[in-house]
């Protein structure tokens, strides 16, 4: 009976803590909102998180949306000679990185890289007293520090995912064509005929609501850091964990509501 | 200037100020002295309303502080500057900047009105021509020197301390202890510091209050505090093991 109890009290308890954590999120997105709109907006610290979290990450995301579309391509030629159709090997790779997998492979490894950064310098910054001097000198924090990296986040994203999305095609034609020798005229006619722009669109959509997850979360778990190095340690760790899983949780739901 | 009426703060279970009185005078240098943990931090986190207390008023210059919303509160805010235990400086910004900060958020002026203050500001802590460097750069002094640059940068009425001299050798204690000295008189500036250097609280406070089991236990000049009858400030200034203070 006690064993019930128990575990009853931990998964009350974890649920309350969740249910209450979510609600401090949203509560830092609102604030962000009303900072973001009230004046002055300073443009030179968006364009620094812009190239932390966009310029800086380019190279990162070419290497993984490269061997992304290769081993797309030879993997789903592989499957699809079985039926003869290793004619729709680019457009199968072209929809699958411009839907799936250029948005959220670019969302992860930019979680991995500046969402971690976020949460690192953010939380370094609060066991210093470094957001309270700015607080002591009447300058507000969110619209100081998140602001400026949540902006560059939702703007860059999508950047990235065009870049991943195009060295990805550029992978499968390689392989296709080049290794497996697939016809250039059909891989590429295929996929012109099967890829419209609001797939291209839609994953771009989905890659802005990433970044808005990633940096939400990475921003909120390193504001909210205590107990010295080992808090930043774990700040870092949890932002990337949560905002890893809430991007794959996310996309299923944007996938259904947007296709 | 400021007074402090009947502050609790508890954090969960743990009560940590528990009905503060306090009056600080303007124009000198009132330092409160107490045990590490023993919550003078907490309490200069509420002077400045970076801590909202359970209970009780902070009035500074007659505005309850407590009551104010955030827009307000950083009006009042710019009547201070505090320099932090570490400094806290901005990692990712030059010794220039870091004491340009406040001037560009608040101040009206040209660059090189801030550039002209800031060098004054950093003479002023005896380090001039340090504006290039980066704060990875600079020894525990020189960052709490740059610290104290950045907190009178905009000419402020009070200015809190929060352990100047911790973590430094004698010889660039005195110097902080000094430099607190000097700016508090050149600048007529009301200082409150925090710490348990005993030296050091002899050497720079007007006036020392003691602060121990969330109250305000003695209060007066450095030679009442010297004279007190109070077993907590007698066993707290001699460094005794013996005595009321218990040792945890």
């Amino acid at each position: 009976m006690n064993f019930v109890l128990g575990a009853v009290d931990y998964v009350g308890r974890a649920v309350l803590h969740s249910v209450e954590e979510a609600g401090r999120i949203f509560q830092l997105f609102l604030s962000v909102l009303a900072w973001l709109v009230r004046p002055p907006l300073r443009l030179r610290p968006i364009f620094k998180q812009m190239e932390f979290v966009g310029v800086r990450s380019i190279f990162v995301v070419v290497l993984t949306g490269t061997f992304t579309g290769m081993v797309l391509a030879l993997q789903t030629y592989h499957g699809f000679r079985m039926f003869s159709a290793e004619s729709m090997v680019g457009a199968t790779v072209a929809l699958s990185m411009t839907r799936e997998l250029g948005p959220v492979l670019t969302a992860l490894m930019v979680t991995a890289r500046a969402g971690s950064a976020m949460a690192a310098e953010l939380g370094t910054m609060r066991v210093t007293e470094q957001i309270d001097a700015l607080y002591v000198m009447a300058a507000n924090p969110v619209k100081y520090l998140i602001v400026p990296r949540m902006v560059a986040s939702v703007v860059m994203l999508p950047f990235l995912t065009i870049v991943s999305d195009f060295v990805g095609v550029v992978g499968g034609y390689f392989v296709g064509v080049h290794l497996l020798r697939i016809n250039s005229g059909i891989f590429m006619k295929n996929i012109t005929k099967i890829v419209e722009l609001d797939d291209i669109f839609n994953g771009l959509i989905k890659a802005a609501f990433f970044g808005l997850i990633l940096s939400l979360i990475g921003c909120y778990k390193g504001f909210n850091t205590t107990g010295g190095a080992e808090g930043v340690g774990r700040a870092t760790t949890e932002a990337v964990v949560l905002a890893s899983v809430m991007i794959l949780i996310s996309d299923y739901f944007l996938t259904a509501l947007m296709f | 200037m400021i007074q402090i009426i009947d502050i609790h703060k508890s954090f969960g279970r743990q009560k940590v100020l528990d009905g503060v009185d306090l009056d600080i005078e303007a124009g000198k240098t009132t330092v409160i002295i107490g045990r590490s943990g023993g919550g003078k931090s907490v309490l200069l986190k509420h002077i400045i309303g970076l801590l909202k207390p359970d209970r009780g008023q902070i009035l500074v210059e007659g505005v309850d502080i407590t009551k104010l919303n955030d827009r307000d509160l950083n009006e009042i805010r710019k009547k201070f500057g505090m320099l932090f235990q570490e400094a806290a400086l901005f990692d990712s910004m030059t010794v220039g900047d870091n004491v340009a900060f406040p001037l560009r958020e608040h101040a009206r002026m040209s660059e090189a009105e801030i550039r002209e203050i800031v060098a004054d500001r950093l003479r002023a802590v005896g380090l001039s021509g340090v504006e290039a460097k980066m704060p990875s750069e600079l020894s525990g002094g020189m960052r709490k020197r740059v610290g104290l640059a950045r907190a009178i940068a905009m000419r402020p009425r009070i200015v809190l301390f929060d352990e100047p001299t911790t973590g430094l050798d004698p010889v660039m204690t005195e110097a902080i202890n000094q430099l607190i000295i000097d700016t508090q008189r050149n600048y007529d500036l009301t200082c409150v510091v925090i710490s348990h250097d005993i030296q050091s609280i002899f050497r720079i406070g007007h006036r020392i209050a003691m602060l121990y089991e969330g109250k305000i236990v003695a209060s007066g000049t450095p030679d009442e505090i010297r004279a007190s009858q109070n077993p907590v400030v007698r066993q707290f200034l001699s460094g005794s093991i013996e005595g009321p203070i218990k040792i945890i």
